[in-house]
């Protein structure tokens, strides 16, 4: 079963002179309970890619399938329920003036839930936080528990596909580490299907089992990382960027 | 090896409301010619150590130091008219965004030509000989035409490559980059690596490179100041950092994804309060 | 003493417990970065004082502020029964100017809720919704810059009427405009940052992010912007009293009774330099107050 399809998706902004066209005919399929990751350098276009699919990029042409639904211009609350995002920068991916309770709580309450207090201790305690970090404001997080409510946030609808847009790439190594730890578990319990987006092959191949490379709005290769740890990339791109990774 | 920098018993304080907070705890260490790194996560100090030594700390930030000796002056004693021809002169900084550096309304020439002549009175041929020299120096190929753009014209790497000209047209004895690629794609970070390397290389200049990231630095440096918590809490030899000792440079190596050897999970750094505790290690030669 | 030591200790904990106790604590942490502003603690007694003089007024003033009496005009400063001296009528300056705490607390309540909560509506509108509807309204709010406060609240003023409250909403209606440009241009930044985006992905509509999401944020640089503004305004009632647009005599309107003054300023300074002084102590209190506002209240200061 296919979680998510991408035929032929162009993705631009502006309009007519200073159109910029930041992707070009990407195709890929990601299968369900799959973890599928696009690698490339800064304005590659893998990050317009998840807005897109995420309904925060809104001009595109081309097919996106989540779950079986074909999405249009406006995405319906459905599809909020399948597909989550989790953002780059835990520092700007929270409002600094709601506290965790208020963030998880009002997304809860968005997605119809009742027994809001009760999803909010589980939730905190699935992203390894625990209660007494339940009333806390941003400002009194460090960068990784900011990204485990960010993630906690994410899981809230209880989704099957997660957008994982360079999760770690702003924190510690050893927070990395808890991060992406959490981040399996959690696909593990869940049975989560993961669309990642990193410049780091090495936490891209930790984390998924394929991937696609892009460079300058096109993906040039599409492999599994059996392929990328044995350096077997055919593209010549890919094998730059493996090389430049070592 | 001449030791170009001689620092003993660095601290930076900074009062708060909570109390006096300490950056920067009891550090000691030398550099001779040579490239010495500073790694630790955010938080360790080690960009505070960086601008400690130009005496960049504002207040209320407190700089406390037995000795900062660059060739045997104490940098903590000069007034701050003297420690102005210190910086830039003789002890350069790069820092780790180049956009917040250049000026957006000057165009690089401009920006490189007034740092030139800030540092000797050179006439304005001169200079733009000079500038065009440098930017070549950083492997910028088509220097006439960066003359004449403005930063936003630049990409991240050109920007970097820019900054570093800049930092190296006084000639400066040592150059303290603090996360200079950081900001910068894995192609460009190599290349403006070896850009530095070739410069300090040929000039004989101290470096301080200041990184979070252990591998970089275990592979560009010679020498390797682990930091935690405002301590130094191992020295090693910079191709030895595989081989370090202490739990936490350990934990902090067994803490990346490696494309060479998968595993399920990631080792989790367990932190020792007694690391926080424990003197600062010396990083004198 | 140990009572209040666990107070402070439960207030500024890193662990809240409730909702109630977070916000509690969140306060506590504003009220200390204030505290240590001394300038902002001196505008806020000021205010307070003001308030309390207000609420109090019959029980503070001396005499009644309406009462004339002929026999003991234009007093000097210090006089038997008159403090502050005495008007024109024989009326004592210094009553007139407790009541006239009233009418000035009045108009600076009124013009505060009115001018920010339109510029906050208008503005964040525009900046979040875009295209035509942010043109529209920002041609309009361009529109009102253009015209001199004063001349503006004149004309408003001449069409409706003299009276404080009038003078009120002409006051507002000038007021409004650059609320509207700051709160635009702090939408604009605020629209495309990730937490927005974020509560986009949970299917939340304009109405949801405008109010919850993008007020509060909007809010601190707008409170701190009107303490800046009211001593402006405070004038710009006085200066309507002054020109006899504003409240009416007899009422004990601290511009208009400058403006009574006015005629007397050269043998009897004080008339119209007491109720000087009050605007001015007023007006420079809530510029201290909005300094020290801005240091708690700036969203980008952590913690």
């Amino acid at each position: 079963m296919k979680m998510l399809e991408v035929k032929a998706l162009n993705v631009w902004f502006g309009a007519g002179r200073d159109r910029v066209d930041a992707v070009k005919g990407a195709n890929f399929t990601v299968e369900e309970g799959e973890s599928f990751g696009l690698v490339g350098e800064s304005g590659s276009g893998k990050s317009t890619i998840l807005r897109a699919i995420s309904g925060l990029a809104p001009q595109w042409s081309g097919g996106i399938n989540v779950n079986g639904m074909s999405l249009g211009r406006r995405r319906p609350n459905a599809f909020y329920k399948t597909v989550q995002m989790v953002f780059q920068d835990p520092y700007a991916s929270l409002h600094p003036r709601h506290s965790v309770d208020q963030v998880l709580g009002e997304t809860l309450y968005l997605h119809g839930f009742r027994d809001i207090d009760a999803r909010v201790v589980r939730l905190l305690d699935d992203v390894g936080l625990g209660q007494k970090f339940r009333f806390r404001y941003p400002h009194q997080l460090s960068g990784g528990q900011r990204q485990r409510v960010a993630i906690a946030r994410a899981l809230a609808p209880e989704p099957k596909l997660l957008l994982l847009d360079e999760p770690t790439s702003a924190l510690d190594v050893s927070v990395q580490a808890e991060v992406l730890n959490l981040l399996a578990d959690l696909r593990a319990d869940h049975g989560l299907t993961y669309l990642m987006v990193s410049h780091d092959l090495s936490v891209v191949s930790h984390v998924c089992d394929r991937l696609a490379v892009m460079k300058d709005g096109e993906i040039v290769e599409v492999m599994d990382v059996a392929a990328l740890r044995q350096m077997r990339a055919t593209h010549p791109y890919s094998q730059q960027l493996l090389q430049a990774s070592i | 090896m001449s030791t170009l920098l001689d620092v003993e018993n660095l601290w930076v304080k900074f009062p708060s409301r909570q109390g006096v907070f300490d950056a920067v705890r009891g550090v000691s260490f030398t550099l001779g010619r040579e490239r010495l790194g500073i790694v630790g996560e955010s938080g360790s100090g080690k960009s505070m150590t960086g601008r400690a030594i130009l005496r960049l700390i504002r207040a209320p930030g407190i700089v406390e130091a037995d000795h900062i000796s660059l060739e045997g002056v104490d940098l903590l004693k000069m007034s701050e008219k003297e420690m102005r021809a210190v910086r830039g002169q003789r002890i350069s900084m790069v820092m780790q965004d180049p956009k917040f550096s250049l000026n957006p309304v000057m165009t690089i020439g401009d920006q490189i030509m007034e740092a030139y002549r800030l540092h000797s009175r050179a006439s304005k041929r001169e200079a733009f000989a000079k500038s065009i020299e440098m930017l070549e120096a950083v492997s910028i190929r088509d220097p006439f035409r960066v003359m004449r753009a403005y930063p936003h014209e630049m990409s991240g790497g050109m920007g970097q490559r820019i900054m570093i000209a800049m930092m190296l047209i006084p000639n400066p004895e040592i150059l303290i980059a603090d996360e200079p690629t950081s900001a910068l794609d894995v192609s460009v970070q190599r290349q403006v690596l070896d850009i530095m390397d070739k410069l300090v290389k040929e000039r004989g200049m101290g470096l301080i490179f200041i990184s979070h990231d252990l591998n970089l630095v275990a592979d560009f440096c010679d020498r390797v100041l682990i930091m935690y918590a405002g301590r130094i809490v191992e020295v090693c030899e910079a191709d030895r950092l595989h081989e370090a000792k202490h739990p936490y440079t350990r934990g902090l190596l067994n803490s990346l994804p490696r494309l060479d050897a998968p595993r399920d999970r990631l080792e989790v750094l367990e932190r020792d309060p007694a690391w926080a505790e424990a003197p600062s290690v010396s990083g004198r030669i | 003493m140990s009572d209040r030591q666990t107070l402070r200790d439960w207030l500024l904990t890193e662990t809240p417990t409730s909702r109630r106790h977070a916000k509690l604590s969140a306060l506590y942490h504003g009220w200390l970065t204030f505290r240590s502003n001394s300038m902002a603690m001196l505008g806020l007694a000021i205010l307070v004082a003001l308030v309390l003089t207000a609420l109090f007024a019959p029980l503070l003033a001396p005499l009644d502020p309406f009462e004339q009496n002929l026999s003991q005009r234009l007093l000097p400063l210090g006089a038997e029964n008159h403090l502050f001296g005495t008007d024109s009528l024989g009326r004592d300056i210094l009553s007139r100017l407790i009541y006239g705490a009233r009418i000035t607390l009045y108009i600076v309540a009124l013009v505060a809720l009115i001018a920010p909560i339109v510029g906050l509506l208008v503005g964040t509108v525009s900046g979040y919704v875009g295209g035509w509807i942010d043109t529209v309204l920002m041609r309009v709010t361009d529109i009102f810059l253009a015209f001199p406060r004063l001349v503006l609240a004149l004309a408003f003023v001449a069409a409706l009427g003299a009276g404080i409250e009038n003078a009120v909403i002409a006051i507002s209606l000038t007021a409004w405009p650059p609320y509207a440009r700051i709160a635009r241009a702090e939408t604009l930044t605020i629209r495309s940052s990730d937490y927005i985006s974020a509560i986009k992905l949970q299917g939340a509509g304009p109405l949801r992010i405008i109010t919850k999401h993008i007020w509060p944020l909007c809010i601190s640089s707008l409170i701190v912007r009107v303490t800046l503004d009211m001593a402006g305004i405070i004038l710009a009632a006085a200066g309507l009293g002054f020109l006899g647009l504003g409240a009416q005599p007899p009422s004990p309107e601290w511009g208009a009774m400058i403006s009574e003054g006015r005629r007397f300023i050269l043998d009897h300074w004080w008339v119209a330099t007491m109720p000087g002084l009050a605007i001015f102590t007023v007006s420079l209190a809530f510029n201290l107050l909005g300094d020290g506002l801005r240091d708690v209240l700036d969203p980008k200061a952590g913690d």
